[in-house]
């Protein structure tokens, strides 16, 4: 976009960066031709870009069951699942070029291992129990996270986030009602509910981040308005959701000590396992390779059909 | 490696490792950007939803309907090239939109008219 000729002085960074400081106190948006600082920038193309990248590695570990779904009616909301997280991941890089970033460019960085992608995405899923888990754990746990992000100063990630949150409502209901339909079924489907459940437990806790005492930036996050509640405040919100959501479905939390504390008001858990998180964020996990090696796969072996597509344009372009 | 919760799938490094500049090549390879304008309803006016890449028009408006319309949410698509859109900047405070603020006389509060003045 080009702005119009307009003659006015130059304003000084000092004043850029006191009207840009009013403008977060203000809880007004920060939009993207704002003056504002390199550090809000970069950390808004980084948070948003891993965002992104999350989503688009997220349609794999789901995506495998697309041909094994068990009747027409899972197969075509598995599908329809999958396709909305194809369509966050580009709302999302959407945001991101709004700041200077390339998507083909973020792409290349995902697939160079120069940016990261969630933890959650590198476990395996097993059985279909754990399509059902993965709406329920892990979309409730992104819903849990992305709501409060709905009210981030930067304008067009809050309105991304809208536009997600009202399309994860329906990813979190139909894992929850697929794993109800499951506990009514036969002894061997309700194992296959609770092993799911003990596999995902402690990466969906994983998903909020390192806690509060370790995660350096986000007080600066939190200052600018990125970022709106801590990690260890999402993680237990999250967790005194889910204990009565697993009451109603009849599984077990994998967590002896899961307690409900009368006092706060809140369920105390045990200590999660920081080396495994770092682990599998480093490279580690079962599944990164393949998630990679895939991703990798889809933009070098579709390369000629975006490459046919932009000769047929310009031959065609009057 | 230090780490943060972000976005709205967990944490990442956030050192400076961690690159958030784009290399001009690979830009120049993508597809031209669009943004993409939706009508939701018939007497409404199209309403700004977001952007994509397309390597035309036409592929732009399939692609638009794709992604910003799975649920209803629109009756009408517009895309126009990003390069093409001209804009004022977004800034509240700029001197673009200073005159039309010390003219309250073109609000109808303006006025004081008497309460028994009826239809008014």
């Amino acid at each position: 976009m080009s702005a119009p000729t307009l003659e006015r002085p130059a304003p000084d960074e000092a004043a850029l960066q006191e009207h840009f400081d009013a403008t977060i106190a203000a809880e007004h948006r920060i939009e993207p031709r704002d003056w504002m600082p390199e550090g809000y920038r970069k950390t808004l193309v980084r948070q948003i870009a891993q965002h992104a990248h999350s989503e688009i590695i997220g349609m794999q570990p789901e995506g495998d069951w697309l041909l094994a779904a068990p009747s027409l009616r899972r197969k075509a909301i598995l599908l329809a699942k999958v396709q909305d997280e194809a369509g966050h991941g580009l709302y999302l890089y959407s945001a991101a070029e709004t700041l200077g970033a390339d998507r083909a460019d973020l792409t290349d960085k995902l697939i160079e291992g120069r940016q990261k992608y969630s933890s959650i995405f590198n476990y395996p899923t097993l059985t279909y129990a754990d399509v059902g888990v993965i709406g329920w754990f892990v979309d409730g746990a992104a819903i849990c996270n992305q709501v409060p992000l709905c009210r981030s100063s930067y304008g067009p990630y809050a309105r991304a986030m809208i536009r997600v949150c009202k399309e994860e409502s329906f990813h979190q209901r139909q894992g929850y009602e697929l794993l109800m339909t499951m506990m009514r079924g036969t002894d061997e489907q309700r194992a296959m509910v609770q092993d799911a459940v003990d596999r995902w437990w402690w990466p969906s806790l994983m998903m909020f981040g390192p806690p509060d005492d370790d995660s350096p930036n986000s007080a600066q996050s939190m200052a600018w308005g990125i970022k709106r509640h801590s990690n260890d405040e999402l993680r237990q919100r999250y967790v005194d959701m889910s204990v009565p959501q697993a009451e109603v479905l009849g599984v077990t939390l994998p967590d002896p000590e899961l307690t409900y504390d009368e006092a706060s008001g809140h369920y105390r858990f045990g200590a999660i396992d920081w080396s495994e998180f770092k682990r599998v964020i480093s490279g580690e996990g079962p599944m990164n390779a393949v998630r990679i090696a895939r991703r990798r796969a889809a933009r070098d072996d579709n390369a000629w059909v975006r490459e046919a597509a932009t000769a047929y344009a310009r031959k065609h372009a009057s | 490696m230090s780490m943060t919760s972000e976005g709205g799938h967990g944490a990442v490094p956030t050192g400076p490792e961690v690159p958030v500049e784009p290399k001009p090549a690979t830009a120049r390879r993508d597809w031209p950007l669009y943004e993409v304008f939706v009508r939701g309803k018939r007497g409404i006016n199209h309403v700004h939803v977001g952007s994509l890449h397309a390597p035309d028009d036409e592929m732009a408006v399939h692609a638009a309907r794709d992604l910003y319309t799975r649920r209803n949410e629109g009756v009408s698509i517009w895309v126009v090239r990003s390069a093409d859109i001209t804009a004022s900047s977004p800034d509240e405070k700029d001197p673009m939109f200073a005159p039309s603020g010390d003219k309250v006389y073109r609000h109808p509060t303006f006025y004081e008219i008497p309460e028994n003045v009826p239809h008014m």
